[in-house]
């Protein structure tokens, strides 16, 4: 991590990590609640906004969450030319995976 | 007498298998090594996500994989995971406000962490098949 950038690190961690707690909760009872549901019925639950709110909000903020956890565990283990590649590599990672789910609760709520 | 001029190796810290595990120490790399399987894991969440959004034929083939006996193997590990974390995490967070700092409590709250993951993970499971009519 750049030097200067530690307590704000710290900040977000904590603040991602409290917010992570009762949207974990919501993603946990959502998914035991469509255990052995067909697609019409994940579907519709899915497309309700007070579902694909709280779902878009997890992800955004579990991304956000272990991106900043991951730097961590790189800047604890690697030295300064492979930590550079790694931090892209994850950097590239957690865009991918936030673009992946924003698309496809998009998809769900107002694609064709 | 030959050897006495020649310098004496330096000292190396410890390695990690040098200490005796204690459950506090145990349960701060479990929650690197959870965090660090979550990270990938999301891969899992946003997979199924896009299978939704895909259609009922890729969902379902999705849905196929995660019944098999691995897939419901990978799914209990992520659940465990997940809850593991999340517990791992609130401990950290009574830690942040400077309260259970002392050996006994964080040993106690260590305790914690495992058994509770483990029931939590048990009582999300037994929901789960009891919603599909399994029990």
């Amino acid at each position: 991590m750049a030097a200067h950038s530690g307590s704000r690190h710290f900040m977000w961690q904590r603040l991602t990590a409290v917010l992570l707690l009762p949207l974990t909760l919501f993603l946990v009872l959502l998914l035991v609640s469509l255990v052995g549901a067909d697609y019409q019925t994940a579907r519709v639950r899915l497309t309700m906004p007070v579902v694909w709110l709280p779902l878009l909000a997890l992800v955004l903020v579990g991304v956000w969450h272990m991106w900043l956890g991951m730097q961590v565990i790189i800047d604890d283990y690697l030295k300064e030319g492979a930590r550079s590649v790694a931090l892209l590599l994850s950097t590239v990672f957690c865009a991918a995976m936030a673009l992946c789910a924003v698309y496809a609760i998009y998809q769900l709520s107002f694609g064709a | 007498m030959s050897g006495s001029r020649q310098p004496r190796p330096r000292p190396l810290s410890p390695h990690l298998q040098i200490y005796r595990p204690e459950i506090n120490m145990v349960m701060s790399i479990v929650h690197r090594i959870t965090g660090a399987a979550l990270f990938l894991g999301t891969v899992l969440l946003v997979w199924w996500l896009w299978a939704a959004a895909s259609g009922p034929a890729y969902f379902d083939y999705v849905n196929g994989l995660w019944s098999s006996f691995l897939g419901r193997a990978v799914l209990l590990g992520y659940t465990w995971a997940l809850i593991h974390h999340a517990l791992g995490g609130v401990r950290h967070l009574i830690w942040d406000t400077g309260r259970s700092l002392d050996i006994e409590s964080v040993d106690r709250l260590s305790w914690m962490t495992v058994l509770g993951s483990a029931a939590l993970t048990m009582v999300v499971w037994v929901a789960g098949y009891w919603m599909k009519g399994a029990l």
